[in-house]
């Protein structure tokens, strides 16, 4: 017998009988409605509580804000998405001071090196967020792929107000996810950090060092 | 596991636990890097669950849990079959040994001379990292706790912070040592050096190997919970990832995973949640262009069956490893994590040790407890830890009666002196009129009462045995 | 652990009291000032002299056989329907929570759920059923309390020693830090494991001394024993009584009670 059946069998055999099986009162992840506005701040002092940056921005001002952003920081380069929107728009402004952008349109395999030691900042959509864990919701897709968010030093996120969820519950249900998920979906909460010497906070351990969102109003 | 003691660089002799126990408690070093740290892990865990009905919370998590086990064996069949579906080749292993062929066997066919880890408790219970450098393969840890804990040569002292037991300048020194890093005591700087290192090894990695914290069933969904990256790391830029997990870490519905996520980030490090959580249900796909090339799953039982078959001992299985009990225990925070010389430190350690390493071998883990309960109270899918650790200290004990055994080492600590002192003591307390004489003839002679007694006065006085018992008293006073 | 829901009968005409071992043969004080207090708010208390031990040092040690034998002695002794009060966190928890898994399938199920559910530790029927109200006669003194981890977690009433307390305008009561941490009794677990419980009775006294109270109490003769032993060895300046000693002490005039 193969080891799968070993301990299907010895599972299904169990010398204590059928168990219970239990009910699940999901109620106590229930929240009270929320206005948008409430939501906004509440994602904001959640996620800034973790060393996350939250800028505020209309449709028409995120590009500025973004320039401005970028060069304070120093940054020469910008990987943008090739086909959303977000990189879109980026491509098309006439806005000074934006860094290079580049774009993630080959397999990693022939630019890894560079991606790791060449690339400054990345900017994503996101698929929405969730105000109670100050979370932004990633699904990588072939045009926004998994590293975009994970190697740049810095991460700058795209959220759409209207898309901001009380509860990762609530996100999950209204998205469907059940329904099927893609090949890695993420909730992203701060920079990447780490506390495993002496409980000292420290940022960029292994991701960004820092993540901006821009919430679209 | 098979390979003999004297193989392992790491092994330890589970029983001299007492000279362990000594010797950290002894170190003013490490009883003050235990204490601060769960002090703090305590604080935040209180602060994360303010204004939250905790104790629903932890019911869902119970019941979650609990039916999971309920239908384990379906939803391991579920969870297979949607995995395929994705593209995930799926692998049973029946203990340690067989998962570390398993994974060898993976990286041989590619060919694969470089492993990188994200962390795993089941690979530790593996002895993975030691059975593949023997075999010539590479493995290096890149959780930064884990990764200090390897280049000193040691093994975790917490499941959740691997190096609690170090301060940053044992851990400065090790970095210079090992790696050649400036001795420094700023942590950015420390942590910003092994980011640089450690990048390298991303990109060089040929397989990378990560744990596994719910694995969801009805969409085939393997979940990560992490704060530094190297998860999504080690799972994203190799171009092979193998996940190793127990059998007993899957779910039946992605919902399941929202309340068990809550819980496990609060309880674990007092936060509402980790910078990541990561779900993976698949290799690339075509059109995308990072991400493994090929996924495995390696389910591993590892004695875990064997628990599953006893009712009360099932609970056992319901854990999802986030380290409160530990943090909130007593005895771990005097004694810290390597004193116990187990995989699992702490109270999750003394009930799950015994059945990986037999009763016998880990004779000490169910008695060092006070059983004063704060683990159990802190357990964030309701673990009765405490009764856990009564029923191993009874099948420790038990000459037959609990036939079939249902523990490796199932009365191995059975002494016939000690069990008849315990059937004298019963004898005398089931026997009213006994017990009053004995009782009254223990307090006339009182001033005869020895001023040593053992162990307790070693640090205490002894008790001073009353003029009167109360059934005197009451006696006198015609009751 | 703590009862999900617990709730208080009325105030009765009777109790049975429940002493335990430890306040029979070294804490009858403490016994007889609970017997005093229950009497001064009018109850007939029944002390069943057949009572010997609960069975818990037998029954955390492994050895349930033993255990359940003089268990079952005990069974017998509670005929009335009446209240059982036990000044015992840890022999009431035994009673409360184990006598029913004790004897799950046995003849005396029926009769150890009953013990079960009428077992109350004495502060919380104090306060809770005979909503006792304590006139302070003593002088003021500061004071710290260790409530004891099975009176916390078992009987969930660690709110109710310090009620009590707050009760007497003339005592102070200061919060030591880590209240909530385990003094290091532990039954068996003293003797087998004694550098570690060592070493956490040690850190309780340094957090009681710190207080600055020089005096606590506690609803355990355990961690009593422990504590005040581990204080007077190591000539720490701390001395220590149950709570019933001392909430009878400082309220009683001197002409009641028969002790």
């Amino acid at each position: 017998m193969s080891s799968r059946d070993i301990i299907l069998q010895r599972l299904r055999n169990r010398s204590g009988g059928d168990l219970v099986v239990p009910e699940r009162d999901f109620s106590v992840l229930q929240r009270p409605a929320s206005s948008v506005a409430e939501r906004i701040d509440q994602f904001q002092s959640t996620i800034e509580s973790v060393h996350g940056e939250v800028h505020r921005c209309t449709r028409d001002s995120w590009i500025t804000q973004l320039a401005d952003i970028l060069s304070s920081r120093g940054a020469s380069s910008l990987l943008i998405p090739a086909k959303h929107e977000v990189g879109r728009a980026l491509r098309e402004s006439q806005q000074d001071g934006l860094p290079e952008l580049l774009i993630y349109n080959e397999p990693i395999d022939s630019w890894q090196s560079h991606l790791f030691n060449e690339v400054d900042a990345s900017i994503t959509s996101t698929r929405g967020g969730i105000a109670e864990t100050g979370s932004l919701i990633l699904w990588p897709t072939p045009d926004e792929p998994r590293l975009m968010s994970l190697v740049p030093p810095i991460h700058i996120a795209i959220l759409e107000a209207s898309e901001l969820y009380t509860s990762f519950h609530e996100a999950m249900l209204a998205q469907n996810w059940a329904s099927g998920m893609p090949t890695n979906a993420l909730l992203v909460s701060g920079p990447s950090k780490t506390a495993d010497i002496e409980q000292t906070l420290a940022y960029g351990v292994h991701g960004p060092k820092e993540l901006i969102i821009l919430v679209i109003e | 596991m098979s390979h003999p003691p004297s193989e392992h660089p790491h092994h330890i002799d589970v029983k001299e636990f007492h000279p362990r126990a000594r010797a950290a408690i002894a170190d003013p070093k490490i009883r003050q890097n235990f204490r601060r740290a769960m002090d703090g892990l305590i604080s935040k865990r209180k602060d994360a669950f303010q204004g939250m009905d905790l104790d629903a919370l932890r019911d869902l998590g119970a019941n979650i849990r609990l039916r999971a086990l309920a239908n384990l064996p379906d939803l391991l069949e579920q969870l297979e079959t949607k995995l395929t579906e994705n593209g995930i080749k799926v692998h049973w292993a029946i203990d340690g040994d067989e998962a570390c062929r398993i994974v060898r066997n993976i990286c041989v066919a590619r060919n694969a001379k470089t492993v990188i880890k994200g962390k795993s408790m089941v690979s530790e219970e593996m002895e993975l990292n030691h059975y593949l450098e023997e075999r010539g393969i590479e493995a290096l840890e890149s959780d930064l706790g884990e990764y200090i804990v390897q280049l000193a040569d040691e093994t975790p002292s917490h499941i959740i912070m691997p190096a609690i037991h170090k301060n940053t300048g044992e851990i400065s020194e090790l970095m210079h040592n090992k790696t050649g890093t400036d001795r420094s005591d700023d942590v950015e700087y420390l942590t910003a050096s092994a980011r640089q290192q450690l990048r390298e090894k991303f990109m060089n990695a040929d397989v990378g190997v990560s744990g596994v914290n719910f694995a969801v069933a009805e969409t085939g969904t393997l979940c990560l919970v992490e704060n530094e990256g190297n998860g999504r790391m080690t799972t994203t830029v190799p171009p092979c990832h193998i996940a190793v997990t127990g059998i007993e870490k899957v779910v039946g519905n992605l919902e399941d995973v929202v309340p068990l996520l809550a819980l496990l980030t609060r309880s674990a490090t007092g936060q509402h949640i980790t910078t990541y959580f990561n779900m993976i249900s698949g290799p690339r796909k075509p059109d995308e262009l990072d991400g493994p090339e090929e996924v495995h799953l390696v389910l591993v039982d590892n004695g875990r069956s064997s628990i599953y078959q006893d009712d009360q001992l099932l609970d056992t299985l319901r854990c999802i490893r986030c380290g409160a009990c530990m943090n909130h225990c007593p005895v771990y925070t005097r004694v810290g994590g390597h004193t116990y010389g187990t995989t699992y430190p702490g109270p999750i350690g003394k009930i799950l040790m015994p059945h990986l390493i037999g009763l016998d071998e880990g004779q000490h883990l169910p008695t060092a407890s006070s059983l004063c309960g704060a683990c159990g109270e802190v357990c964030p899918v309701k673990i009765p830890i405490p009764d856990l650790l009564v029923r191993l200290r009874q099948e420790s004990v038990d000459g037959d009666k609990l036939n079939p055994a249902k523990v490796p080492g199932h009365g191995a600590k059975r002494s016939t002196l000690e069990a008849m002192v315990w059937k004298g003591w019963s004898w005398m307390h089931a026997r009213p009129g006994a017990y009053r004489f004995g009782t009254a003839v223990a307090t006339r002679l009182r001033k005869l009462q020895p001023g040593q007694l053992g162990s307790w006065t070693k640090y205490r006085t002894a008790p001073k045995l009353a003029a009167k018992t109360l059934h005197e008293r009451m006696k006198e006073r015609g009751q | 652990m703590a009862d999900p829901i617990k709730v208080y009968p009325p105030k009765p005409s009777n109790v049975y009291f429940y002493a335990t071992c430890l306040i029979d043969m070294f804490y009858p004080d403490a016994g007889m000032a609970g017997i005093q207090l229950l009497e001064r708010e009018g109850i007939t208390v029944c002390f069943p002299e057949d009572q010997t031990c609960c069975g818990q040092p037998a029954y955390t040690s492994g050895y349930h056989d033993e255990a359940r034998a003089v268990a079952k002695a005990q069974l017998g002794l509670f005929p009335e329907d009446w209240p059982i009060v036990v000044p015992s966190g840890s022999c009431g928890g035994m009673m409360r929570k184990h006598y029913p898994d004790l004897f799950k399938h046995t003849d005396h199920e029926a009769r150890a759920t009953s013990i079960a559910a009428r077992t109350w530790e004495l502060t919380d029927f104090l306060l809770n059923v005979c909503h006792i109200k304590l006139e302070d006669l003593g002088k003021p003194t500061t004071l710290a309390m260790h409530t004891s981890c099975s009176a916390r977690r078992e009987m969930g009433i660690a709110e109710v020693g310090p009620q009590l307390i707050g009760q007497l305008n003339n005592v102070k009561l200061v919060e030591q830090v880590r209240a909530e941490e385990c003094c290091g009794f532990g039954g068996t677990f003293a003797v087998r494991h004694p550098e570690i419980s060592g070493a956490m009775v040690s850190e309780k006294v340094d957090a009681l001394v710190d207080t600055g109270a020089g005096e606590f109490v506690t609803t355990d003769c355990g961690c009593l024993m422990n504590i005040a032993g581990y204080a007077e060895k190591n000539r720490k300046p701390l001395v220590g009584q149950h709570i019933l000693s001392f909430l009878w002490e400082r309220t009683h005039s001197g002409d009641e009670g028969t002790s």
